[in-house]
């Protein structure tokens, strides 16, 4: 495929993570951060938030496994995740976190338990998308070219 | 992430500096390694120079370490090691270094705790650039001097380098106290920096307990300054605790002044008592101080009292002279409990406050301790209450008088009142009690110092202490603090003893009686003076309270002499004081019960007794007198810590009177209001010194 073409399908590709809110303003934020000196900033942390939040997810399953589930360290982990989701503007996990914590607040097992599935749901949709998001980007670099900024116009 | 030194800019550490923002050191705080990374670099973003730690146990060792490294920290709320408001207040309190919160939660609550722990700013997850970008405006408004504009004037003194009051300020010229806010900003910042942690910048400092330890090193402190020249800045210095602010020290100087002043009125006969009872001052006053707190018992030394006041019971020595007069008698109670060297304290330190009568107190120290000791002495040390301050210390004073047993009670009394205005003197400080020890200066005024000696009673060492201490304290005021520290004893005793002090109704101080007031138990609270100590010992607790009672009756005695005029209030707060001092004594149940009665006589005896009636107080558990002096001290002191801690919580009990300390929530006047306000001044100042100690100052 031609560099070019490569590139416009990055952009539209990620155009429509964000109009598809896999992604919001922050991500834009986090490339903006990217630059020479730090070529592979998103990739960094973008996998670091991937390898947390699997942690946490186990974390999570294992808490609401319990017989007396224990609702504040539930709460600090659902916590956690959510502002790190934040951090890589991964939005809908953002917002499934909330959910989450809604239902931690009440105690509602049950709730958390639905959230939970939510959760892990739309981190392994997102880490899909990265995923594919990254590979383009490394067939860009390959190619010599560079990785087109991406304005959010909308 | 590890920290990582700075950052890929280019900025020397200090290079940057010139260029500031540019350049601006920011150290970062997050659990969160994504969050982290990502703050990390939006912050390289903005030129800065960033370290990065993921725990905030490492972050404050690094800024322990050197704190000029950095010039902004940026934290998260939640973390696993450490609580992010706890790392806040800490930076603040030792580093006075602007502190942005981070969160990924906006709640309201979440956002006003940061502020009230004293964060710069409090930023939401995920951070935007644009944010970040302003954040070294912080860094700048901490830096602007003193200024009031941060919180803590004084932080940004700190920051500048403050002046060099830090550490041995308290030497130095007297930060004028008045210049609190410039001070504060000055010293606080230096002191923050020598003492490290008072830095009184940190937005919302918790609240302080002033403990009859704290009371103590505080009236001591104080006592070591001179109770005129007493600063915060300084007595914070002296005192060398940690978490202490000079905010915090500042109120309670003010409460114990307070206190000294109420024992210093009613002190005021007995200050002249005690004086010529033979200064011993200042160790009187001191008595009020805080001795009074614990030492009550030591209070009894009446040793204490007698040394000083038995003499000369005069007011001049209040205590002092208490103590030899009264500590005569004492003496045997006092063994220490008079601090009779307080009276003397308690006298002038009184003096200082209003001057309570040194004598007075003195007196009543030895009678406290004195009375305490063997409750014979009591009575003089109830004399010695005078200075209520030092119980302990009246007694010295008082001795004569009080303990005299009685005979200089009178004295004593007035030492006793004296005491009460050393007592208290610690001007509000309810610390006196704490810082019994140091009060007897305190006799001033503030029987708030009495409150040491009351609340101190505990902290008298000898039970006479508390006695005095708390009455002595109270007459002290300064003094008693430290006699408060017996005269902790006597808080509990105090309210005893303030009643039993009124009872004395003066005169009688029948230190002998307090002797037997001590055991009294009440019995003599009703008729005599000592009755308050009787009644006061009765409350049992002073018995029990190691005998600190019988100091009471001794104190009774003593109070009596003490100067009922001082134990007006003095009794007055010595009721309370008893009945904290009761508390605090035998725990202060007994004591208070007696101070009932005591009190009433307290109260007249308060003028002097105040200190006395602390002493009474002391002597109505007499039991607690006597124990304690000797070596009940320590048990009593512990008593009376309790009870001080009682007292103070009590406040109210004693009534401490309540009027000198007032306002000051501490205890002590509480202390002293609560029950005696009036009556003895003495008594209760020496009570509400334990009322005062015993509370919290906070």
């Amino acid at each position: 495929m031609e560099l070019v073409q490569i590139q416009r399908r990055l952009v539209d590709y990620t155009k429509s993570l964000f109009m598809e809110g896999f992604l919001d303003a922050q991500f834009l934020q986090l490339q903006q951060l990217q630059d020479d000196s730090n070529p592979y900033f998103v990739f960094e942390v973008v996998s670091l938030f991937f390898e947390d939040s699997e942690k946490l997810l186990n974390e999570l399953t294992i808490a609401l496994d319990q017989p007396n589930v224990d609702f504040k360290k539930i709460d600090s982990h659902v916590h956690q995740l959510k502002g790190s989701s934040s951090s890589i503007g991964a939005q809908r996990v953002k917002n499934a976190c909330i959910a989450f914590r809604n239902y931690c607040d009440v105690q509602n097992i049950e709730g958390c338990l639905t959230c939970l599935q939510q959760v892990k749901q739309e981190c392994y949709l997102v880490k899909n998308k990265f995923e594919t998001l990254f590979r383009l980007e490394q067939q860009i670099m390959a190619s010599g070219g560079s990785v087109p900024t991406i304005e959010l116009g909308f | 992430m590890t920290m990582e030194e700075k950052l890929g800019g280019s900025n020397g550490e200090d290079g940057g500096r010139d260029r500031f923002p540019i350049g601006m050191r920011v150290l970062a705080v997050d659990d969160d390694p994504i969050c982290l990374k990502v703050l990390e670099n939006l912050l390289r973003k903005c030129q800065y120079h960033v370290t990065t730690t993921n725990q905030a146990i490492t972050a404050l060792k690094m800024l322990r370490e050197n704190r000029n490294r950095y010039d902004l920290v940026i934290s998260d709320v939640n973390m696993p090691d450490m609580d992010g408001f706890k790392l806040l207040e800490l930076v603040g309190l030792e580093m006075d270094l602007p502190v942005i919160m981070l969160s990924a939660h906006s709640d309201t609550k979440l956002v006003m705790k940061g502020i009230t722990h004293g964060a710069c700013d409090y930023l939401l997850k995920p951070v935007r650039i644009e944010e970040l970008k302003n954040i070294w405006q912080h860094v700048v408004r901490k830096k602007k001097p003193d200024s009031k504009d941060q919180i803590n004037a004084s932080n940004q003194d700190k920051s500048r380098g403050g002046t060099g009051e830090t550490g041995p300020t308290s030497s130095s010229s007297d930060q004028k106290v008045s210049k609190k806010r410039k001070d504060q900003s000055e010293d606080e910042d230096e002191e923050g920096d020598d003492n490290g942690h008072e830095d009184p910048s940190t937005q919302k400092k918790p609240r302080v307990v002033w403990s009859v330890e704290l009371h103590r090193k505080f009236v001591s402190a104080v006592n070591q300054l001179g109770l005129e020249k007493a600063v915060p800045k300084k007595i914070l210095d002296l005192m060398n605790v940690d978490g202490l602010t000079r905010e915090n020290v500042a109120s309670h100087l003010q409460k114990y002044r307070l206190y000294l002043k109420r024992l210093s009125s009613v002190a005021t006969q007995q200050a002249n008592m005690v004086a010529a009872l033979g200064s011993k001052d200042p160790s009187y006053l001191r008595m009020g101080s805080l001795d009074g707190f614990g030492d009550f018992r030591t209070l009894t030394g009446p040793g204490r009292i007698s040394s000083a006041s038995l003499s000369s019971y005069q007011p001049g020595g209040l205590f002092g002279r208490l103590n030899s007069s009264a500590a005569l008698s004492l003496r045997g109670i006092s063994s220490g409990v008079i601090q009779s060297g307080h009276s003397q304290t308690l006298n002038n330190p009184i003096n200082g406050f209003g001057k309570i009568q040194p004598a007075v107190v003195p007196a009543n120290q030895n009678q406290n301790g004195t009375l305490f000791q063997g409750i014979p002495t009591s009575i003089n040390q109830l004399s010695q209450n005078k200075p209520t301050n030092h119980f302990g210390e009246f007694n010295r004073g008082n001795d004569p008088n009080a303990f005299g047993v009685a005979t200089n009670f009178q004295d004593a009394r007035v030492t006793v009142g004296g005491s009460s205005n050393t007592l208290p003197v610690s001007s509000g400080n309810p610390l006196l009690l704490q810082s019994n020890t140091q009060q007897t200066q305190h006799s001033g005024g503030a029987f708030g110092n009495q409150p040491s000696s009351l609340g101190v009673t505990s902290l008298n060492q000898e039970p006479f202490d508390m006695n005095v201490r708390g009455s002595s304290n109270f007459l002290d005021h300064g003094r008693c603090s430290e006699n408060w520290q017996s005269a902790v004893q006597l808080s509990s005793f105090p309210s005893n003893a303030l009643s039993a002090s009124e009872t004395f109704s003066h005169e009688q101080l029948p230190s002998n009686n307090l002797q037997e007031s001590i055991s009294w138990t009440s019995s003599h609270l009703s008729s005599s003076p000592l009755d308050l100590s009787s009644s006061m010992a009765n409350p049992a607790n002073l018995e029990d309270s190691r005998g600190n009672i019988s100091q009471v009756g001794l104190n009774n005695n003593v109070i009596q002499n003490i100067d009922y005029t001082t134990k007006q209030q003095w009794g007055d707060s010595r009721h309370d004081y008893n009945g904290n001092m009761n508390n605090s004594f035998s725990r202060g149940d007994s004591l208070v019960p007696a101070s009932g009665p005591m009190m009433d006589q307290s109260n007249v005896i308060s003028d002097k007794m105040n200190d006395v009636s602390l002493f009474s107080q002391f002597s109505g558990d007499s039991t607690y007198v006597v124990p304690h002096l000797d070596g009940e001290k320590s048990a009593f002191d512990t008593k009376s810590r309790s009870n001080d801690d009682f007292l103070f919580e009590t406040k109210p009990q004693n009534g401490f009177n309540q009027n000198s300390f007032e306002p000051s929530e501490n205890i002590m006047m509480s202390m002293i209001k609560s029950d005696q306000n009036n009556e003895t001044p003495l008594m209760d100042g020496e009570f509400g010194f334990d009322a005062y100690s015993l509370g919290s100052c906070i």
